[in-house]
């Protein structure tokens, strides 16, 4: 079973169609990984399939970067 | 280059199918190979259409959907996806009328117009695009009427529903045209249905002499531009109104 901090940066990757080895934790989705505002809700929606929940519109709106991903899947699935 | 119209292994969702355009256009993209869901109001309406569908050799069924509830809604979607996959084709058809001259229009009558013919396709395109964008495809397809665009007097709580819905294809096209999907209203002009067999005698000829083609329009010729847009061979067309009216309003 892979980690959550992994799982988080494939699905990530996959969704920006960029390199896993790009999806560091402190990196933006829209500044340093070249998201527009429909592939962020894209990817909120990849997420709460993978964690299998359901992520509020207004949580999911603070989640900017990959350590903020990782940080609310821990605390809400932890 | 030839034109093919196949809509195999897609699965479409129809409102308001149980008759008129509705029953028209489900009936179209069932037979050009879509699975169908065709919804109507009532339970003997939603059987009827599934009867229609085993008798026609078409995949899918019937289902009762109230389009103004989200409960409504949900049910509906559950059961498409478990039974024959998420809905990629959306024709938001199911529409009402309650005219009044405005100055003695009631509230209940303005609202439960926008309700159905306007808030419901918000409701449904947004309920339908999660897995429309995972497909990478998709259609939405609004029905709306000459009336949003020429105005009738009478119906202002209609043509404001049918303007709305133009507007709002246009925004939701420029939205998600990066994921393959295209979303766009038809017109029709007066078409030979249920909602216009109600008109008094002296108005049905009154507009017959405004309609260069001097006849009304058949469902038929409503569904055909609707599955036009459905399938792929309509695939560049996206927010656009295409006006079906034997030319009675040239916009």
């Amino acid at each position: 079973m892979s980690s959550i901090e992994e799982r988080v940066k494939k699905i990530v990757a996959e969704q920006l169609g960029v390199k896993e080895e790009d999806v560091k934790p402190e990196a933006s989705f829209v500044e340093d990984l070249g998201a527009d505002s429909l592939d962020t809700v894209e990817l909120v929606m990849a997420l709460e399939e993978e964690f299998e929940t359901e992520i509020p519109d207004e949580e999911a709106e603070k989640i900017t970067t990959v350590q903020l991903a990782i940080d609310y899947i821990k605390e809400n699935l932890g | 280059m030839t034109l093919t119209i196949s809509l195999n292994d897609r699965v479409a969702l129809v409102t308001g199918a149980s008759r008129g355009i509705g029953s028209a256009v489900a009936d179209m993209l069932g037979g050009l190979g879509a699975t169908v869901i065709g919804t109507a109001t009532s339970e003997s309406g939603a059987e009827k259409i599934s009867a229609r569908f085993a008798e026609k050799g078409i995949k899918g069924s019937g289902a009762v959907l109230d389009v103004t509830s989200v409960e409504s809604l949900s049910g509906v979607l559950e059961f498409a996806k478990k039974e024959f996959g998420a809905p990629v084709i959306l024709v938001n058809n199911a529409g009402i009328t309650k005219d009044n001259l405005l100055m003695r229009m009631k509230d209940e009558e303005w609202e439960a117009v926008i309700d159905t013919n306007l808030t419901a396709v918000y409701r449904l395109s947004k309920a339908c695009l999660r897995d429309m964008t995972k497909a990478r495809w998709g259609r939405i397809i609004n029905i709306s009427s000459v009336v949003g665009s020429m105005g009738n007097p009478g119906q202002s709580n209609y043509a404001a529903s049918k303007a709305g819905v133009a507007g709002f294809a246009r925004s939701l096209a420029a939205e998600v045209g990066s994921r393959g999907i295209t979303v766009n209203t038809v017109a029709p002009g007066f078409i030979d249905t249920d909602m216009t067999k109600v008109l008094p005698e002296g108005q049905r000829e009154a507009l017959l002499s405004r309609i260069p083609l001097g006849r009304l329009g058949q469902p038929e010729e409503i569904a055909s531009v609707v599955a036009f847009l459905a399938s792929d061979a309509g695939g560049y067309v996206s927010g656009e109104t295409i006006h079906v009216n034997g030319g009675m309003y040239m916009a």
